[in-house]
């Protein structure tokens, strides 16, 4: 592909090295791409999900079946008047949603969609990909300072709190899957589970696919874990002051966050891009048909993004209908349940893996 | 440094809950001093929704008033109306046919399980629990339905009347509450399924915003909120008004008189309210439409063997018109156990056709006064299960 495209640039008559420069931007190109997309059809999903729930119909006017809801919502985002009020910290009130979104932005870099379609595939991945996720949490603190609001105030102090607590066995129930595969690269733990649904990593590190489930809940700040934006107490906590376009980058932050937290549970534990059977589907339906291997390879490709993308819309589906069924629960008991059970669970979780992998 | 750390650490911070705020239930104002997430202080402030209904009876006739009656609490408002009507009812001395007071009396416990299904809804949409409130409002449609078929009316309801009820019931109503009455124990049964023993719920609401029964008594809480700290006190036992002393049923109590007690009591109340409604309608008796109210006054026979009439009084006409009634001079106070607790209404008649004062006592006005004692000191998260716990309507707090 570099060389079709250092090939166009020769052609035009630009030097190489500003083919070779311009050359990483293109998967940012595809992941910024891909993210909008991921969005609209998200929050699409959440509310006909939820209405589906709560005995309701959901949007159905814009579009077919209210397909073309989201769209006609961003656009009204897009054209609202962005208002800040007097007594806010500009620069940090305008930076706050860009430390919100950018972070996410990079990991989905980071994530293996399929074998190949990997935008950044680095020794240390999954080590990246959550110190990339904490940072999001100083953004929310900055924006709930900025603010000069005390709702939001209170909501970005919640936030640190929840963040503080919930990090914790998070990466210690992680920690067990690269015990499991030996390695912090995204691809090669996803490698590591091939050979069907058996030998996923959710069976040895059941406890610890629980405990990751649970904390990436807390770590899209979704009910019953949305304390930074308790609706109920503080208004809309920390985006309370927000408006416009930097509302929706909040909005667009919290649901690629939702979507990609999803994808790095499937890849972690239910065998991200691999198929749940021996092999793939079309190696076993067409391998008589099909004799050119290199659209067998394209077949393949398109299945390993087939179960990517189902697993991590099961997960989306489970994480939606989570918040359609249960009440929000208060930050001490929040942090009580965090620290007094998920950490002893996830640690628990670590010497069990750590001891099968000693065996086998 | 140190003038530094007072500044900032030290400072309590003062927040406005309210009066535009997503779960005051209203426009409610509550100015509440945070320590950190801790409240120290609360001042609820009222007054927002005041429209003046006690003065506004004083220039308008009884029957003028009576419209007016139903929006003191939008949520139950027959039971207000029902208020209203007994104290005119006793100072002009009217009896009302049977048929009129178990009319009543089915109307009045559906509302009840209205009013209350509604107060889950919000109470958990306190919680952050977003779904109850659409299931709240699919069986509540079902009653509204049926007082609309009844009534004309969805929440408004002006169907009482001073002497009975202004309008026999539809065909087939009676049989299509029986229906709903078979239905609604089961989906009460699904609330209770996802919410009884909901481990956040129970972590959310036990133990939280605990009412001593003395406190409550000082206060003068009443109804389902003072029956979840064991006070026996429900009107419709030991006072009866309408035809409750030939119906039998439960008080609904709990103990501990926390947030889940009274959600524990409500429910049970609901159910409660069914088996009221079943009986009642098993009992109805039958009648022509004359028998729905009371049509004159002084029909000219022995005052006790009549049911219908009984006036002594200065009445112009014989009929009980609406421009010339007028009841003798007199005061009289009626106590209705609303969804809320004791509804209570003073009427004063100096004899015109105009009462000349007319005084609400209503439940959740006191439930906002013992709010800043029950969140004292608990952390801000807390204030809306204790405060939605209430089921505090902000119309009839400032009325």
């Amino acid at each position: 592909m570099y060389e079709l495209y250092a090939k166009i640039i020769n052609i035009i008559g630009i030097p190489e090295i500003f083919a070779q420069m311009t050359w990483p931007v293109f998967p940012f190109g595809c992941v910024a791409a891909l993210l909008v997309l991921v969005v609209i059809f998200l929050v699409l999903m959440e509310r006909k999900v939820l209405a589906w729930l709560t005995v309701r119909k959901g949007p159905n006017r814009v579009g077919p079946n209210g397909f073309l809801q989201t769209f006609a919502d961003a656009i009204k985002l897009l054209f609202k008047e962005d208002i800040m009020s007097r007594d806010t910290n500009k620069v940090l009130f305008t930076i706050a949603p860009i430390i919100v979104f950018a972070p996410i932005m990079v990991i989905y870099g980071l994530m293996p969609f399929t074998e190949h379609f990997v935008a950044i595939n680095l020794a240390v991945g999954l080590f990246l990909v959550f110190a990339l996720s904490s940072i999001t949490t100083v953004g929310i603190v900055i924006a709930g300072w900025a603010s000069n609001n005390k709702y939001s105030l209170l909501g970005g102090m919640r936030s640190a709190a929840q963040a503080i607590s919930y990090e914790i066995p998070l990466v210690i129930a992680v920690l067990a899957v690269a015990v499991l595969a030996g390695s912090l690269n995204l691809v090669e733990i996803v490698e590591n589970q091939a050979g069907g649904i058996l030998s996923w990593n959710m069976w040895p590190a059941f406890i610890g696919f629980i405990v990751l489930f649970i904390c990436s809940i807390a770590e899209v700040n979704r009910i019953p874990f949305d304390l930074p934006e308790a609706e109920s107490e503080l208004v809309s906590g920390y985006n309370t002051e927000y408006s416009g376009m930097k509302f929706a980058l909040f909005f667009l932050a919290e649901y690629s966050a939702l979507f990609i937290i999803s994808v790095l549970i499937a890849t972690l534990f239910l065998g991200g891009y691999l198929s749940p059977f021996n092999d793939y589907l079309s190696v076993i339906l067409f391998t008589n048909l099909i004799t050119n291997p290199e659209i067998m390879d394209l077949f393949i490709h398109i299945e390993q993004g087939f179960w990517l993308v189902a697993k991590t819309y099961a997960l989306i589906f489970a994480i939606i209908w989570i918040r359609g069924t249960l009440p929000r629960l208060r930050a001490d008991q929040l942090m009580g349940f965090s620290w007094k059970f998920l950490l002893p669970l996830s640690l628990f979780n670590l010497i069990l893996v750590a001891t099968y992998k000693l065996m086998i | 440094m140190s003038k530094l750390k007072e500044n900032t650490i030290q400072k309590d911070m003062l927040i406005n809950v309210g009066p535009q705020h997503p779960s005051t239930h209203g426009v409610l104002r509550l100015v509440i001093t945070l320590e950190g997430e801790i409240i120290r202080d609360t001042k609820p402030v009222i007054g927002y929704l005041h429209r003046g209904k006690e003065k506004l009876a004083e220039s308008r006739t009884y029957f003028q008033y009576l419209p007016m009656v139903d929006r003191v609490d939008y949520l139950s408002g027959f039971f207000y109306q029902a208020a209203y009507c007994y104290a005119v009812e006793s100072i002009a001395g009217l009896k009302i046919p049977r048929r009129a007071e178990y009319i009543r009396l089915i109307t009045m416990e559906l509302n009840r399980i209205a009013s209350h299904l509604l107060w889950l809804g919000s109470f958990l949409l306190d919680l952050g629990a977003t779904s109850p409130l659409f299931y709240v409002f699919r069986e509540r449609e079902e009653i509204i339905k049926l007082l609309e078929q009844l009534t004309g009316q969805r929440m408004m309801f002006n169907y009482y009347t001073f002497g009975g009820v202004k309008m026999e019931l539809p065909e087939g109503w009676p049989a299509s509450v029986l229906d709903l009455c078979k239905k609604l124990p089961k989906l009460f049964d699904e609330y209770e399924a996802i919410i009884t023993k909901n481990p956040i719920v129970l972590e959310r609401t036990k133990g939280v915003g605990i009412m001593s029964a003395q406190q409550g008594l000082d206060y003068g809480i009443s109804g389902p909120n003072i029956r979840a700290s064991g006070v026996n006190y429900d009107l419709r036992k030991s006072n009866p008004y309408s035809v409750y002393d030939e119906i039998d049923f439960n008080v609904c109590l709990a103990r501990s008189g926390d947030s889940y007690d009274r959600y524990i009591v409500r429910v049970a109340e609901m159910r409660e309210s069914i088996k009221i409604i079943e009986k009642a309608l098993d009992r109805l008796p039958g009648g022509i439409p004359e028998k729905l109210k009371v049509k004159r006054v002084n029909c000219g026979c022995n005052k006790d063997d009549c049911g219908y009439c009984g006036f002594d009084t200065r009445l112009m006409g014989k009929k009980l018109n609406a421009a010339v009634f007028k009841p003798p001079i007199g005061e009289a106070t009626a106590m209705i156990e609303a969804p809320r607790g004791v509804a209570c209404c003073y009427v004063v008649s100096d004899g015109t056709n105009k009462p000349y004062r007319v005084k609400w006592r209503t439940p959740s006005f006191s439930a906002v006064q013992i709010l800043p004692e029950l969140i004292k000191d608990r952390l801000f998260a807390d204030l809306m299960p204790i405060f939605g716990s209430f089921d505090v309507v902000l119309p009839e707090v400032d009325r």
